[in-house]
């Protein structure tokens, strides 16, 4: 039945007919969280379908990247998941890593946990607040903002943009921290802790936050494996599945940090799952900051070699890093020829790049895979059977971001 | 690491002697190539098998090679959560082939066949919808094959006068610029002025 009547005859009058309902939900919705747009198939109140519609962000970054060279197509990564931009770049550096068989020096590898444990910390702050927004709170977004205006401002202090860093390079990373940086996270990590246990007081006893978020969205260890889910979305049913502890790749190994797992796989274990962690996160710089500033975590920030520029002074005296220098920004480097998939684990789940290299300087096919396509795909059935109110609530903790899903 | 993948290949290979045509274990991933009819009970099997387990679908893809005769790859990826392994499933398939969906084992390939039917134009048997998924209502052309050109055919602009989107054929102001920084020494393609004479004289 296409039109979506259900064969329902009145018994007297066999005029009055029950049909479902069809809307439009978004592109232009707040609460659709970006440009999509889901095609809701309603029961009175309740959802029986929903298609969603994709696309809408589409820029072809695939099609652009196989044009590229390497080094040029490190910025569309920060234009993936605009959220935490660093988190990106370093699946892909690990990518050209692995096929290069660099070894990035230990400062590197320092800085850059640290700063995707701030990219981390930059996104769970805007899904859990912007999520609480999607189901009537207003003052989380206000105080989760300010935190992030301050971590963003570490980024800038570190590359000199506050959203698009190209920070991470093939290699190890682009310049190196000053002390002052180093102190003013410590200083910013120590005071944190207050504004998540404000957060906290508004939202986690919260009887209407409650009300909207437990017991919606549940989603079971089958499930997880039937719809791929990675991140958070497996965490919060009770699997501790994190890529930084069961693959570990940079320094995540020494770190010493615990793996948040929720009970009921709701949304309100997921928004739990979230806060802890953030604290873990803290934990995790804390560490790093302290092992910066160690003696074994002084040193060059890149791999000196074919893959990163010389030094500055090098440039000056010396012709052949004149020339490196030149080459290296014209032509790019040369990836060997081979197949990799190198996979981090993002704020929103697994973030992985497959790249084939033809061992020229441009990448022969490079597949972003995005946690986000597979969580959003998931959406008619987790959706499924419940209110259209709750389907806000449900993408917001699915921590959708379309930079990532349209690619 | 490599050694316990070296284990699993040869275990894959045992118990599916028919769907498995060869196996490598490269920058320690383990990668199959698998046989096209067999796709979907190599999938099965791996999801199943209690030394295996990849119960994850982590990725579907394809790959084009215009110069040969199979012209695309169709790349499957997976994860073992409960074992800790990830492997990487090759598929070799010409431009009229049709691939056997994995929907059945896998609900989470339904969106990944559809991306990879919008971008390669590949065709996947038994899918429950296989529409377009990433690019514009009405689109034509499959943009991620390497003949597909980067700038594409149409571009969209609002039309003052129609008051209404319009659909134009690409128009660039300045030819879209693909500059050769490549060493004259490697992958050079192109023919030097003066050097012509030098190739009709042999």
């Amino acid at each position: 039945m296409m039109d979506g009547s259900k064969g329902f005859e009145d018994a007297q009058t066999g005029e009055q007919k029950i049909r479902n309902f069809n809307i439009n939900f978004g592109p232009q919705h707040p609460a659709a969280h970006g440009v999509l747009r889901l095609v809701l198939e309603l029961d009175g109140e309740i959802v029986e379908r929903c298609d969603p519609h994709i696309g809408l962000l589409h820029r072809g970054t695939e099609k652009l990247m196989e044009s590229r060279t390497y080094l040029q197509n490190l910025p569309y990564f920060d234009r993936l998941d605009y959220v935490a931009p660093m988190n990106q770049e370093h699946a892909w550096c690990l990518a050209i890593e692995k096929l290069c068989k660099v070894e990035v020096p230990r400062r590197a590898q320092l800085i850059r946990v640290l700063y995707s444990e701030i990219g981390r910390i930059l996104n769970h702050l805007l899904n859990v607040t912007t999520q609480a927004m999607d189901v009537g709170a207003l003052t989380p977004p206000l105080w989760g903002f300010e935190e992030r205006e301050k971590l963003m401002v570490f980024y800038e202090r570190a590359c000199g943009a506050r959203l698009h860093a190209a920070y991470f390079r093939p290699g190890g990373v682009h310049q190196d921290l000053p002390d002052e940086l180093l102190d003013d996270i410590e200083t910013w990590a120590n005071e944190f802790p207050k504004v998540l246990g404000d957060l906290d007081g508004l939202l986690t006893e919260n009887r209407i936050f409650k009300q909207r978020n437990a017991d919606i969205g549940v989603v079971t260890e089958k499930d997880i494996l039937d719809w791929g889910f990675s991140g958070v979305m497996v965490r919060g049913s009770g699997l501790a599945w994190d890529l930084r502890r069961a693959q570990p790749y940079e320094c995540y190994d020494e770190m010493e940090f615990q793996i948040p797992v929720g009970k009921n796989g709701d949304c309100y274990d997921r928004y739990l799952c979230r806060m802890e962690e953030m604290r873990q996160s803290l934990k995790i710089m804390h560490q790093c900051i302290e092992k910066l500033r160690a003696p074994e975590g002084r040193g060059d920030i890149l791999a000196r070699g074919k893959l990163t520029p010389p030094t500055r002074g090098d440039m000056k005296t010396s012709m052949e890093a004149l020339i490196h220098h030149f080459k290296l920004y014209t032509e790019g480097f040369h990836v060997p020829e081979g197949e990799v998939y190198a996979a981090v684990e993002a704020p929103k789940g697994e973030f992985g790049v497959y790249l084939v290299a033809d061992g020229s300087n441009r990448p022969y096919r490079a597949k972003l895979r995005a946690p986000g396509f597979l969580h959003l795909q998931a959406m008619d059935f987790v959706a499924g059977g419940h209110q259209l109110a709750d389907v806000a609530a449900i993408i917001g903790t699915m921590d959708v971001v379309f930079g990532e899903i349209d690619r | 690491m490599t050694a316990a993948l070296k284990e699993l290949g040869e275990h894959i290979e045992a118990k599916r002697t028919d769907c498995v045509l060869s196996w490598e274990v490269s920058f320690d991933e383990l990668n199959v190539d698998v046989a096209l009819a067999n796709i979907v009970g190599l999938v099965e099997f791996l999801k199943t098998d209690p030394t295996c387990r990849f119960s994850t679908l982590v990725d579907i893809t394809g790959v084009d090679y215009p110069e040969r005769a199979k012209r695309f790859d169709v790349v499957y990826h997976f994860l073992s959560m409960y074992q800790n392994q990830r492997i990487r499933l090759r598929v070799a398939v010409r431009e009229e082939d049709m691939v056997p969906s994995i929907t059945g084992v896998h609900p989470s390939a339904n969106w990944f066949e559809r991306e990879v039917f919008d971008m390669f134009g590949i065709l996947f048997s038994g899918h429950p919808d296989l529409r377009r998924i990433l690019t514009d209502y009405g689109f034509r052309g499959y943009p991620l094959r390497k003949d597909f050109p980067t700038t594409g055919y149409t571009e969209v602009r609002y039309d003052e006068v129609q008051k209404r989107v319009v659909y134009e054929p690409v128009s660039l102001v300045q030819e879209y610029r693909q500059f050769d920084f490549m060493s004259p020494w490697e992958g050079a393609e192109y023919i030097l002025p003066g050097d012509e004479k030098d190739t009709a004289s042999k």
